[in-house]
């Protein structure tokens, strides 16, 4: 199985407040050395609680941030430093669609306007006639073509999510970023929207790098599933693996925290309490960066541990289960 | 329910619902922009009013531009000295108004201009063709500052705004120290030195140093607008800087840009006034509005008409162009239209065709 993306040793850091008037100016580290690799047709899910770089690794996957240090390869290309000139081809195989439909959308800009923006960016003049093709591309969403010359704000939520999905398709892309699809919508449209996504994975074997928080979509959607924590990765595995074998103790706390709809299995469930906030991560723990509400932490945890394959799952910790 | 209505009564609001079906129909944005605008009952209006404004007094004098030379349909210039009128004028003033607009029938004198319609100043010339003169400068005046503050204004604001980082910096810091110099003191400094140069010369100038508030909205707004996550979507598909700039910031900031720079139009007016009031501003005998009405502001109680003749053409010119500007802004903005939904649906307008929500 060759690899569509490879992202390795990942970072990005953002420079914060200062401390103090002539302080040094603070560090964010957002994402900080973060590996993984999305093969052709495959979805990827990427979880973990607000704040702990999933959005920002998203963003620079697709360059809207540039890397600090660390590489994105697409498609057998480095893309991690080169200019937004040299980028622009290259976009037409990585497409992105976004957390929220009432904002990724130009209120001035008709629905027939935004679908054909990127054809029109990247001069593409589809043989049928651009407003036939976009016509399609709202068929295949699941939106009526009529609604071409209709603006943004005459939808529902879950249909401006369809116009950005026919946006991101409109390029035919080998892969779409998802940052938080579905997390702005309705639980009954967020069934619609991903089940969209399903069909269209299948249909244009597409791959996905699928961001959410949402345990159970992701479980739903994604036949692999990375875990992050304060910037780090701390584990990737297979769905079904992940779910059944949690290996990394934060990676157990989050699926001990999932509610279950059976309620005698609910009672027969540990559930893990973890104590305390996460940290800053401007001054984040040394070592493991879990290290300071794990209960398993020892003294080898302020070393920084490996991402190590144990079974089938690659787990970044120094006591895997 | 739609279906029953449509039928009993096909004509019902044709104007709003027609305009709505037409937007499905797939006009250009500037045909609908266009429409949209001319079913803002009070802008059209204050457009044809200013219109007729601006030809009424363009075409009343003669005008020389260049070898262009135009016979004004109106008998005095503003040079001419006819014989100051003292007659049946009342608490013994002179150079009283000969306008009459109430018809013999209901006690008048009768319709009609008269020598003087409105009226002499202190040494007999026409006060009519004055305030035509007043006005043309005004006008003059108020658009040259408008479209050079709006040029500087939207560039500067733009640049700041969207790259923000150090050419910000420099930017804003330039503008703040525009903003330290209250542009009554550059008026006066330019009028002082430049004023026999004319009253296109001092509006260029004053146009010069005015684009300083529009800049800072307008970089506000890009500040807030280049974050959106439509922004990054033009972005992730491929858009230049100049494509964001221009199709996807530009005109999510028009509304903005327009309402400003019709308050500051209306504001130039009152700039070139209290600049002639001075002694700065226009220089007699070149004559504005606002030069009248502080060279006669003494007479106010005794002869008023000096003052209310050019003061209601300033409130006229000002509130068309800001009437205008709220027309414009509502057009260019397509959530206007929800507003007019709802109203169509209090008029029990067949809802069937308003379609978009119907999922």
């Amino acid at each position: 199985m060759s690899a569509l993306l490879r992202v390795e040793n990942l970072t990005k850091h953002f420079p914060g407040g200062r401390t103090g008037f002539f302080g040094k100016r603070d560090v964010i580290q957002a994402v900080d050395g973060v590996t993984f690799e999305i093969s052709q047709g495959e979805a990827l899910g990427l979880v973990g609680e607000s704040g702990c770089g999933k959005s920002t690794t998203g963003r620079l996957i697709t360059r809207l941030l540039e890397p600090m240090s660390g590489s994105v390869v697409f498609d057998g290309e480095d893309i991690s430093h080169i200019s937004q000139g040299q980028m622009r081809p290259i976009r037409s195989g990585l497409q992105m669609i976004f957390q929220d439909p009432y904002a990724s959308l130009n209120p001035r800009h008709t629905v027939g306007t935004i679908v054909a923006t990127p054809l029109h960016i990247n001069k593409i003049s589809p043989p049928e006639g651009m407003k036939k093709h976009v016509q399609e591309l709202l068929e295949i969403v699941g939106l009526n073509p009529e609604h071409y010359n209709r603006y943004p704000h005459e939808f529902s939520g879950g249909q401006r999510q369809r116009i950005g999905i026919a946006r991101a398709l409109a390029l035919r892309p080998k892969m779409i970023v998802a940052d938080e699809p579905v997390s702005a919508l309705d639980v009954s449209i967020q069934a619609q929207i991903i089940n969209l996504l399903q069909d269209l994975q299948k249909d244009f074997g597409l791959s996905f790098l699928f961001i959410a928080h949402d345990l159970a979509v992701v479980r739903h959607f994604a036949q692999r599933i990375a875990v992050m924590y304060l910037g780090n990765l701390v584990e990737i595995a297979d769905r079904d693996t992940l779910y059944a074998t949690p290996r990394h103790p934060y990676t157990k706390a989050l699926l001990s925290a999932v509610p279950t709809a059976d309620p005698d299995a609910a009672g027969a469930r540990e559930r893990i309490r973890l104590t305390g906030d996460v940290p800053n991560p401007i001054n984040p723990p040394s070592g493991c960066r879990f290290r300071t509400r794990c209960w398993k932490a020892q003294e080898i945890c302020s070393t920084t541990p490996q991402l190590l394959q144990i079974g089938s799952s690659s787990v970044a910790c120094h006591f895997p289960e | 329910m739609g279906k029953k209505s449509n039928a009993m009564d096909p004509t019902a609001d044709f104007s709003d619902h027609s305009i709505a079906n037409l937007e499905t129909k797939g006009l250009s944005q500037g045909q609908i922009v266009r429409r949209r605008f001319i079913r803002h009952r009070a802008a059209v209006g204050s457009l044809f009013l200013l219109g007729s404004i601006i030809i009424f007094v363009f075409s009343a004098l003669n005008l020389h531009i260049l070898f262009f030379h135009y016979h004004g349909w109106w008998k005095y210039s503003t040079t001419d000295l006819p014989e100051l009128m003292y007659k049946n004028c009342p608490n013994d003033s002179i150079g009283c108004p000969t306008l009459d607009v109430i018809p013999k029938f209901i006690d008048g004198t009768g319709v009609g201009l008269g020598a003087h319609p409105f009226g002499q100043d202190d040494i007999g010339r026409d006060y009519f063709a004055l305030v035509m003169r007043g006005a043309q400068r005004s006008i003059l005046v108020m658009f040259i500052i408008g479209i050079i503050a709006a040029v500087i204004g939207t560039v500067i604001g733009a640049i700041a705004g969207f790259f923000r980082g150090w050419v910000d910096a420099v930017l804003m810091r330039f503008t703040d120290f525009i903003i330290t110099i209250p542009s009554i003191i550059i008026g006066s400094v330019i009028g002082f030195h430049f004023g026999n140069l004319g009253v296109m010369f001092l509006a260029f100038y004053l146009g010069m140093f005015s684009w300083t508030g529009l800049s800072r909205l307008v970089r506000g707004e890009f500040l807030s607008l280049r974050e959106r996550e439509f922004v990054d979507a033009a972005r992730v598909a491929g858009a230049s800087n100049r494509r964001i700039i221009f199709k996807h910031i530009l005109p999510n900031a028009v509304g903005v840009i327009i309402v400003s720079v019709t308050l500051l139009m209306s504001g130039a007016i009152l700039l070139e006034t209290a600049l002639s009031y001075l002694g700065f501003g226009v220089i007699p005998p070149d004559v504005s509005l606002g030069l009248l009405i502080s060279q006669y502001q003494d007479a106010f109680t005794t002869r008023p008409w000096l003052f209310w003749y050019p003061g209601i053409f300033i409130i006229i010119i000002a509130l068309c162009v800001n009437f205008i500007g709220d027309g414009l802004r509502d057009a260019f903005d397509p959530r206007q239209r929800a507003r007019l939904t709802k109203r169509m649906r209090t008029r029990k307008v067949p809802l069937e065709n308003q379609g978009a929500k119907s999922e």
